[in-house]
């Protein structure tokens, strides 16, 4: 039983994939957005943007391990 | 359980995706019976393992780059001297841009850190090769080493005005505290997530194209997981680049922090 559980708990955990995938989404975007506006200021801006998809994606990526953990380790 | 068996019969695929990340020895007599386990080569207290062959191919990928690419230093630059002057051209901007021009100083170690995480990122996406950085104990080395780099560069530079740093002195007085706690937390969050975005998006990546080659055992969904593993494999390419980008360019913003602490 307690297996099975914890295969449901990291199906569940792979919820945060779609959440980090929102996150990620809404920098890109906005990113975009900002970058069609003025051209010019985006090539500058390229950085931060990774930064800001590496922020957002991080947490997925811990919900990824959450679910590895609860498959192998639990 | 079913399945599997039947997929063994006939001769298909029949693996689990995480197995491409197991170590194994090289060069060892691993013979059950005696239950003798020697090695030929063993340097030290060290055994090769697959992954520490692919790590030592990753650095002897770079050197080769690195040494054929600037030994001719020709004026209209060759192929393999133009890969290099780009890499080093945009490591050297990136740590200008983002650590400011008095971190160029670190610009040796930054240039080593990414060099060697985008061609062991590269290098594991070659077939039957071993991903080096799908390992935490490879990568969480990389991220603590920058983190105690950083903490070091911090105070050794700054003193005790390091602390600044988890001091926003640009927040209300009283808010200040409860801010110090979360940025302390944060600090102390970094190496892990540093090293986890490395491993997991790499690890993540390939045991998805080995669930998709699972799929091509069975004849009707092979052609589709061909695609799949074909347009997953290009975004891994993507993938790995990206992270090693990632990993560099937190770094810089690492070493930002300690060399400039105030908020």
């Amino acid at each position: 039983m307690e297996g099975e559980l914890a295969h449901i708990g990291a199906g569940l955990a792979a919820i945060g994939s779609g959440a980090a995938a929102i996150g990620v989404g809404n920098v890109a975007g906005n990113f975009l957005a900002g970058a069609l506006r003025n051209p010019s200021a985006a090539a500058s801006q390229t950085a931060t943007l990774f930064i800001g998809i590496a922020f957002a994606e991080a947490l997925g990526i811990f919900s990824f391990l959450v679910a590895l953990l609860l498959m192998f380790a639990v | 359980m079913a399945t599997e068996a039947h997929g063994a019969e006939e001769g298909g695929l029949v693996f689990h995706p995480m197995d491409q990340f197991k170590l194994s020895k090289l060069f060892c007599t691993d013979d059950p019976s005696t239950a003798v386990n020697e090695c030929q080569i063993d340097i030290g207290m060290f055994t090769i393992t697959n992954s520490t062959l692919w790590m030592a191919l990753a650095v002897v990928a770079v050197i080769a780059l690195m040494v054929f690419g600037t030994s001719r230093r020709a004026t209209i630059p060759g192929r393999t001297q133009s890969i290099a002057e780009l890499a080093y051209g945009f490591v050297y901007k990136m740590v200008e841009d983002v650590a400011g021009k008095d971190a160029v100083g670190f610009f040796p170690y930054i240039m080593t850190l990414f060099m060697f995480v985008v061609f062991a990122n590269f290098l594991g996406l070659l077939p039957m090769s071993f991903s080096t950085t799908s390992h935490f104990a490879v990568t969480v080395v990389l991220a603590m080493m920058v983190f105690l780099t950083v903490t070091i560069v911090g105070f050794v530079k700054n003193g005790a005005k390091f602390l600044g740093l988890f001091w926003v002195s640009s927040a209300p007085l009283a808010l200040r505290p409860v801010l110090a706690i979360i940025e302390i937390i944060s600090y102390f969050v970094r190496p892990v997530s540093h090293s986890i975005r490395l491993a997991g998006n790499v690890m993540a990546g390939h045991a998805v194209i080995k669930v998709f080659a699972g799929f091509a055992a069975i004849a009707v969904v092979s052609p589709v997981s061909v695609v799949a593993i074909t347009a997953m494999y290009g975004l891994e390419v993507l993938v790995a680049f990206i992270q090693a980008y990632v990993f560099t360019i937190l770094t810089c913003v690492y070493l930002k922090d300690a060399l400039h602490p105030s908020h």
